[in-house]
């Protein structure tokens, strides 16, 4: 049965994240030939509107008070409750993101609604939406239905396929009227870490480091090499644990749980709680001293020797490559 | 200061996973405090030691689940509280789990509810934002430090790996983060004072809640295993041959360069 499933799109430093366009996606396969309504909320979100439609979205309401210049639950709350009684959607996809997974669960709530989160596939089987989620950070899968009422989900970037962006496409923008109600959490200073580069949720290119790589001053090669790809610098437990890098880095059961296209683990030995949260990566290379290293087991490319030599040599070809081939 | 900590009994992170007849086989495995909700209890403690008060520690769950409780209490939380739901409702879902705390926690004017941000086996990250809206306070999620002046109550939370620094009141849900502390293994008084601690068990009568107010708002149709990684090629000769070799590779047979 065609549904109305709204989309929720999601700005960062004045563009529109890929996941958003994924989210649309997803929408547009549960919605069965129904509508797909964009939400943009946030201070460029008029401008930006039109390039959610050319993904695939037919209309977007937009939100664009000066209160919701940057995230607030309370504030982006207000914006979504207002698009749902104005809209009465059958269903809501966010993107399982920083921002949907505080938003998300609120509406949620709200609306007394099931949520199913961090899906990475979905079917529609006999008119009913099958979610795919991974559970035990990817050590398994699980299928998922809602049964009644609302359906609400959040779509883990990276999984499923953009539309092709469509130029041509148009379609309604109009701005939602409500208003903002009392933010009770006031932001009083954003350090952006990560200006400039690629977050590890969205990354298509992962450079890993683990014990291996000693020292903090360890991870410049592979920050050279992530640089290199347009892909980001990860770790793993052990990294974290030693003081090398920032936890924010940590990629595992605890931790990030990533899916890049490609993900090139170096010093790492391949702990079962390190895999979960990167086996299920397309490619997945490993450079490491240890011929037995238990990392080999899933990679399908593994150099047996020293990173602080592999690492710089292939950041030097893939130079040249590019260089010969953008 | 009147502190509760949302739990869960999780496997250990070291536990393969195994299905049987379409569920995840449990005979045998190792469980422990989900990683995060550690990293909740042992916040809830220093804040107590600091400002007075008492640690609740509550979980959704079977008896089985009264060993991480006392886990937590020999840490040093106060009280426990474990509310049993299989024989009515089975496997619940988040919106489960966030009601029947809710319906426990309503009248209970706690000044701070901690989580962990996210559990490392079900992963929804639902439960800590769903009680606190239905409480109607206010919740911070994936925080990194935080100090409580008074009523205020200032916090510093990972946002995708940017730092964002954030101002506001009691009452308030927070959900923990890696990096928040390091939690302190049970000491062997700790043990010992724990078994005399109180651990209270209710079920949905005690709550006053029927089946169908705390029904799974999401069904699980199927659990199956992502299809098995096996080992690719290693690749051999002289090392300079291996890395051209290996950027080859990655173009033209993995095409993701």
């Amino acid at each position: 049965m065609p549904k109305k499933i709204m989309a929720v799109g999601e700005i960062r430093e004045g563009q529109l994240r890929r996941v958003s366009f994924e989210t649309i996606a997803a929408a547009k396969a549960a919605a069965e030939g129904g509508e797909v309504v964009g939400v943009l909320i946030g201070k460029e979100a008029g401008a930006l509107a039109e390039e959610m439609i050319q993904y695939g979205a037919d209309r977007v309401r937009t939100a664009e008070d000066e209160k919701l210049g940057y995230y607030t639950s309370d504030g982006f709350a207000s914006a979504m409750m207002a698009a749902v009684e104005q809209e009465q959607p059958d269903g809501i996809f966010f993107g399982h993101t920083a921002l949907g997974k505080d938003l998300a669960p609120k509406i949620a709530a709200q609306l007394d609604a099931g949520l199913v989160s961090d899906v990475t596939a979905l079917e529609v089987r006999g008119g009913e939406v099958v979610f795919t989620r991974p559970i035990y950070a990817g050590k398994a899968f699980q299928k998922v239905t809602v049964p009644e009422g609302l359906l609400l989900a959040a779509i883990r970037p990276n999984n499923i396929e953009p539309c092709t962006r469509d130029r041509t496409r148009s379609g309604d923008v109009s701005p939602l009227s409500f208003p903002v109600k009392d933010i009770r959490v006031v932001i009083e200073e954003v350090i952006r870490k990560s200006a400039g580069s690629v977050d590890l949720s969205e990354a298509k290119v992962i450079v890993a480091g683990g014990r291996g790589v000693k020292s903090a001053e360890g991870f410049r090669p592979l920050q050279e090499l992530a640089d290199v790809m347009g892909g980001a610098v990860g770790a793993s437990r052990g990294a974290c644990d030693a003081g090398y890098c920032d936890y924010s880095l940590q990629i595992g059961q605890t931790g990030k749980v990533v899916t890049p296209d490609l993900y090139i683990a170096c010093g790492i030995s391949g702990a079962i709680q390190h895999l979960a949260g990167m086996s299920n990566s397309k490619v997945i290379v490993a450079v490491n001293k240890d011929p037995d290293a238990e990392i080999f087991k899933v990679a399908d490319y593994g150099i047996v020797g020293d990173l602080f030599q592999v690492v710089p040599m292939l950041t030097e070809e893939l130079k040249k490559i590019k260089a010969v081939s953008p | 200061m009147n502190l509760y900590v949302l739990m869960k009994r999780t496997f250990d992170t070291e536990e393969k996973i195994f299905i049987s007849d379409g569920s995840i086989q449990e005979d045998g495995a190792e469980f422990i405090i989900n990683p995060y909700d550690e990293y909740a209890i042992e916040e809830a403690i220093k804040i107590r030691d600091a400002h007075g008060g008492e640690v609740t520690v509550m979980t959704v769950g079977t008896d089985e689940a009264q060993k991480q409780l006392r886990t937590a209490l020999a840490m040093g939380a106060d009280k426990a509280v474990l509310i049993n739901i299989e024989e009515e409702i089975g496997e619940g879902d988040a919106f489960t789990t966030a009601r029947v705390l809710t319906e426990y926690l309503k009248n209970k004017k706690a000044d701070l509810i901690l989580a962990g941000n996210v559990t490392i086996d079900g992963g929804s990250g639902q439960v800590g934002p769903r009680v606190a809206e239905s409480l109607g306070i206010v919740c911070v999620s994936t925080i990194t430090k935080i100090e409580i002046n008074g009523r205020e109550v200032l916090i510093t939370r990972d946002v995708e790996g940017d730092t964002e620094r954030v101002k506001t009141t009691l009452p308030l849900l927070v959900t923990c983060q890696q990096g928040l502390n390091d939690p302190r293994y049970p000491s062997l008084p700790g043990i010992m004072k724990a078994k005399k601690k109180p651990l209270e068990e209710c079920g949905l009568d005690d709550l006053q809640l029927e089946e169908g107010d705390a029904a799974p708002k999401t069904k699980t149709v199927e659990v199956f295993m992502p299809p098995q990684k096996t080992a690719g090629r290693i690749l051999q000769g002289e090392l300079a041959g291996q890395v051209s070799e290996l950027a080859a590779l990655l173009r033209s047979e993995a095409h993701v360069i």
